[in-house]
């Protein structure tokens, strides 16, 4: 499969992100699905698409599991086979992965592939003990760990023994924040300066609220076909060529590093090597940052600088949207908002935008190579996904 | 008793509440897991023996929780963090009879172990915790 398409993306929907009051998980969905559908006029929904894997990490939220029947009735998409992937904060990205499968299978020419979650209607000290769940319980949850606690104690592994700071953290927010400005999908089109980051309230330190991606109501999904029968369905289709995914402990301690995801290196290494790229290759990423250190960490997973010098890439300003290497054009998870089973599939949505110059406002010039890396839990999980423009 | 007791995470926690840190060594591979397991992840074995485990250690990392699920509110802001135990364990869990600003890497910590629950629900898991040597 080296440097070929494994699939090929004929379309995209997002949902607004936000607080979208009074609407529930798979409303929201439909949202997504039909724009996905209005982009792809040449696509018959309910003739042509096979199977849907939807991301979805908790049925606490609306008290309802069983997401993939769900999602697909409401989508129009009824009696087609469709199946939830939940691999916590990664639940998309690996419902992503599930549909490559599918369609490299030959069982199914077209699959759509998704995710969602409805989050805003539970107070704050709810949502933080249902992520929680994506954490161990018995030594984690049992002992007070916070999902942001989990992060928290990377940052402070980071900064301990790298020398990264509060500002560099700090210096993630304000960039993403600028994205999601041009973002009008983003939860929070808002700027945010260094000081106003750096002073806002403690989470768990040294993560302060500017730190944290936001919960978030969302929706995303995209369409994937067999690369020779893409264009029947769009002339611009966008091209899958590497993928990967990996595990490892659910338990943070049990990990030999507190300031690297082994996974996502193990993840990376699949995807560079299916793709026969390396790093420098990719134009644009959208890198998970739930928390201000995670995108750092992510650069230095992903291979984009060296191991300890994410901070000092994020200072450089080169992840800027008009820097080398443009990171969450989207605004990522900080400013577009984390709903956590839509996150994987919507950084997918993003890349495709960018790819086929559909980004208006916030559009990377001549990119043709993106990467998606998306992280679950406090790194149990991760997936990477790479883009080519055909 | 506790060399025919199951290696398992309950077990683990029955001696925690008898004041003790107890693991599980491999005795195939010699391996020493902590939290025990019914099987070992590095040579399949299911054949282990108890091993107490020194109940102290040096910090590796930590954060003052500000934030917490509804059960933990009360206590914030409080510190967890995790330390490395002998033979290359690490743990983690709260830190206190310390103020916040005095908790550094690398400082040493000894478990204080709470013999009873408070609960009914399960699990009636007695915590442990971290304080200064």
């Amino acid at each position: 499969m080296k440097g070929k398409p494994l699939v090929s993306i004929v379309s995209a929907g997002l949902s607004k992100f936000g607080k979208l009051e009074g609407l529930y998980a798979r409303e929201i969905f439909a949202e997504a699905a039909k724009e996905a559908f209005d982009r792809c006029p040449n696509l018959d929904p309910k003739r042509d698409i096979k199977m849907l894997f939807v991301g979805h990490m908790g049925e606490s939220y609306e008290h309802q599991g069983h997401t993939g029947a769900t999602v697909a009735d409401w989508a129009g998409l009824l009696h087609i086979p469709a199946t939830r992937t939940e691999t916590a904060c990664a639940s998309s990205g690996a419902a992503l992965r599930a549909g490559v499968f599918a369609v490299l299978s030959g069982l199914c020419d077209v699959v759509m592939v998704g995710g969602v979650e409805k989050m805003t209607h539970r107070t704050t000290s709810e949502v933080t003990e249902f992520l929680a769940m994506a954490s161990d319980f018995p030594f984690e949850q049992w002992h007070g760990i916070t999902f942001p606690g989990l992060y928290a104690l990377m940052a402070t592994a980071h900064m301990h023994k790298y020398g990264t700071t509060e500002e560099q953290l700090a210096m993630v927010a304000v960039k993403n924040h600028h994205n999601g400005f041009l973002n009008p999908k983003a939860h929070m089109q808002k700027e945010v300066t260094l000081e106003k980051a750096l002073s806002s309230r403690v989470i768990a330190w040294p993560l302060k609220l500017y730190d944290c991606s936001l919960i978030t109501d969302g929706g995303s999904c995209i369409i994937i076909t067999k690369p020779e029968i893409a264009k029947k369905y769009t002339d611009m289709p966008i091209q899958i060529i590497g993928s990967g995914q990996a595990s490892d402990s659910i338990g943070m301690y049990e990990r030999e590093s507190l300031t690297s995801l082994i996974a996502a290196k193990i993840a990376a290494r699949q995807a560079y090597e299916m793709a026969e790229l390396r790093p420098e290759h990719v134009d644009i990423a959208e890198v998970h940052d739930c928390f201000t250190i995670a995108e750092i960490i992510g650069y230095e997973d992903l291979g984009f600088c060296k191991q300890g010098e994410g901070g000092r890439l994020v200072e450089s300003g080169e992840t800027k949207l008009d820097g080398k290497l443009p990171v969450n054009t989207s605004g990522g998870l900080k400013s577009k908002g984390h709903p956590v089973g839509a996150t994987g599939t919507a950084q997918a949505y993003e890349i495709y935008l960018q790819l086929t110059e559909q980004a208006e406002k916030r559009q990377v010039k001549d990119a043709k190579i993106g990467l998606a890396h998306n992280v679950g839990g406090s790194g149990a999980t991760a997936t990477v996904h790479i883009f080519r423009k055909e | 008793m506790s060399e025919q007791a199951p290696f398992t995470i309950e077990q683990f926690y029955k001696h925690i509440s008898q004041g003790k840190l107890m693991g599980g060594k491999c005795k195939k591979c010699g391996k020493i897991h902590l939290p025990p397991r019914p099987l070992c992840d590095k040579c399949f074995s299911k054949e282990f023996e108890w091993t107490q485990i020194q109940p102290k250690g040096k910090l590796v990392t930590y954060t003052i929780i500000h934030v917490a699920p509804p059960q933990f509110q009360q206590m914030t802001p409080y510190a967890v963090g995790i330390i490395q135990l002998e033979n290359d364990l690490k743990i983690p869990g709260m830190i206190k009879e310390v103020a916040p600003e005095q908790i550094k890497i690398g400082m040493e910590l000894t478990i204080a172990f709470e013999t009873s629950t408070t609960t009914s629900q399960w699990p009636q898991w007695p915590r442990y915790y971290f304080k200064p040597a």
